[in-house]
């Protein structure tokens, strides 16, 4: 048929959520807020966005309700994939956030915690739901850690001694559709993604790798789909503030001769 | 107004927002009465196909779908839904609905790069014309999520062929039958409008 369509790379946009509203973190710690989450969700959407994650970083689950209802108004407004991470301890939180209306579900350190967690989400969501994201810092090498890299927990303050290229390949085979790789050491330099540590595990598995951490310029998003073979690049600060826009990145990209979804 | 098959295999709910943000009316159902008498069907679905196929049986929506489609009621297929009204599907070795002759088989890639599931957004070109594709242009972006595909033995069942490494059916139909690999309730206007065009559909293939 001759056809040749292409597989495209995706530009996935993260809106940190705290108690229902938008804020954007950084190096973890630092937040500000930065308007509603789902005004913001609707002019990505508008503006061509390819997927959007919400990140809840709300310090108490006691506020979870919140955000359910931000899950839901976002699932009336836009049409594309879209998943939640922060906070999701059980398979029950996992569907209930399904059932408001996420796509897929990021399991972070309550997998870390209970890696079995990442099989009942594969088994009661689905693996193509089930998002294993993995905040990783760079490390001396050692025995126990010998790629170099770590896992660390709750939102990158605590180490685990855990491997992050045994724990990718791991999460792949407990059933995780799609890995996040959130490089602690990058993120919020806005300095470019952590390429190595990208590519290392997008290499050792055989499900897509989205890159996250460090997105500070457009060249970022072409080095990490391109040297880092990732399958789509996170960014959040660079479109929230209005620097640049979805469709901008989107252009720059396609410009650059990497296959992106121009029309829409 | 729509029906959308509950068979307890996915987010139906993403479907219903969907056909909700265009106007059209529907409901989630899982009787198959209801399925019977509807006027039209949304059959979705995410998943394994034998599971989702002893839930069909088990609850009677497998003769409620076939019903449905002999008496000519216009049905929407897709992902799961889709790769199941084929005779049969390699996942699971099981055996399918058979509203068309084909068989739903295992993405077989060579090169190691590529990942299986096909996750995102991929073109699609339209081989054939149908009344749901008017306005849907090759070259459209729409959104899957899928490890295995629908390939039907007639090339005239196929309207729509999607590339990933391999040419694969993304969209099939026959008769008062349409059905996409993809996922129109995730694949923004585009999706969207294929749900618009499928709300006013008179269930003739145009040809």
């Amino acid at each position: 048929m001759g056809f040749g369509s292409v597989l495209k790379k995706r530009l996935i946009a993260c809106l940190d959520v705290r108690d229902g509203k938008l804020a954007k973190s950084v190096k973890f710690v630092d937040t500000r807020d930065i308007g509603d989450p789902v005004e913001k969700a609707r002019q990505y959407y508008e503006d061509g966005l390819d997927e959007l994650v919400l990140y809840d970083i709300t310090a108490s689950s006691d506020n979870r309700s919140i955000l359910l209802d931000v899950v839901e108004r976002v699932a009336r407004e836009i049409f594309i994939p879209f998943s939640v991470g922060g906070g999701i301890r059980s398979v029950d939180d996992a569907t209930r956030l399904r059932m408001a209306g996420a796509e897929k579900v990021n399991v972070n350190t309550a997998a870390v915690k209970d890696p079995n967690l990442i099989a009942e989400c594969a088994r009661a969501i689905g693996n193509q739901s089930t998002i294993l994201s993995m905040d990783v810092r760079r490390v001396e090498a050692t025995e126990s850690i010998p790629s170099g890299y770590e896992i660390v927990i709750n939102g990158g303050r605590t180490p685990t001694g855990i491997d992050a290229l045994e724990w990718a390949k791991r999460g792949e085979e407990l059933g995780a559709g799609e890995l996040v790789v959130n490089s602690i050491d990058a993120d919020g330099t806005k300095e470019g993604y952590e390429l190595r540590l990208t590519r290392m595990l997008a290499d050792a598995v055989s499900i897509p790798v989205i890159a996250s951490g460090g997105a500070g310029k457009p060249e970022h998003l072409y080095d990490v789909l391109t040297e880092g073979r990732a399958d789509a690049a996170l960014v959040a600060s660079m479109v929230h503030f209005g620097e640049y826009t979805c469709r901008g990145l989107k252009e720059y990209l396609h410009n650059r001769g990497i296959e992106m979804r121009m029309r829409y | 107004m729509i029906v959308i098959v509950d068979y307890n295999a996915g987010n139906l709910r993403s479907v219903k927002r969907a056909c909700d943000a265009v106007g059209v009316e529907s409901t989630i159902s899982p009787d198959p009465e209801t399925v019977v008498r509807a006027e039209r069907i949304v059959f979705p679905g995410v998943g394994a196909a034998p599971s989702a196929m002893e839930t069909l049986r088990r609850t009677g929506l497998d003769r409620a779908l076939r019903e449905a489609f002999d008496k000519g009621t216009p049905i929407l297929g897709i992902c799961l839904g889709t790769q199941i009204v084929l005779d049969a599907s390699e996942e699971g070795d099981q055996t399918c609905l058979g509203l068309i002759e084909g068989k739903t088989v295992r993405f077989d890639l060579q090169d190691p790069l590529l990942k299986i599931p096909h996750i995102g957004w991929n073109a699609v070109e339209i081989v054939r014309p149908h009344p749901l594709l008017e306005g849907t242009e090759s070259g459209d972006d729409f959104y899957f999520v899928h490890s295995y595909y629908p390939s039907p033995e007639s090339s005239s069942d196929v309207y729509a062929v999607t590339e990933y490494e391999t040419p694969f059916c993304s969209a099939l139909g026959r008769r008062n039958l349409f059905a996409t690999q993809f996922h129109p309730e995730k694949s923004g206007r585009f999706g969207l409008r294929i749900l618009e065009r499928f709300a006013r559909w008179d269930g003739s293939a145009g040809d």
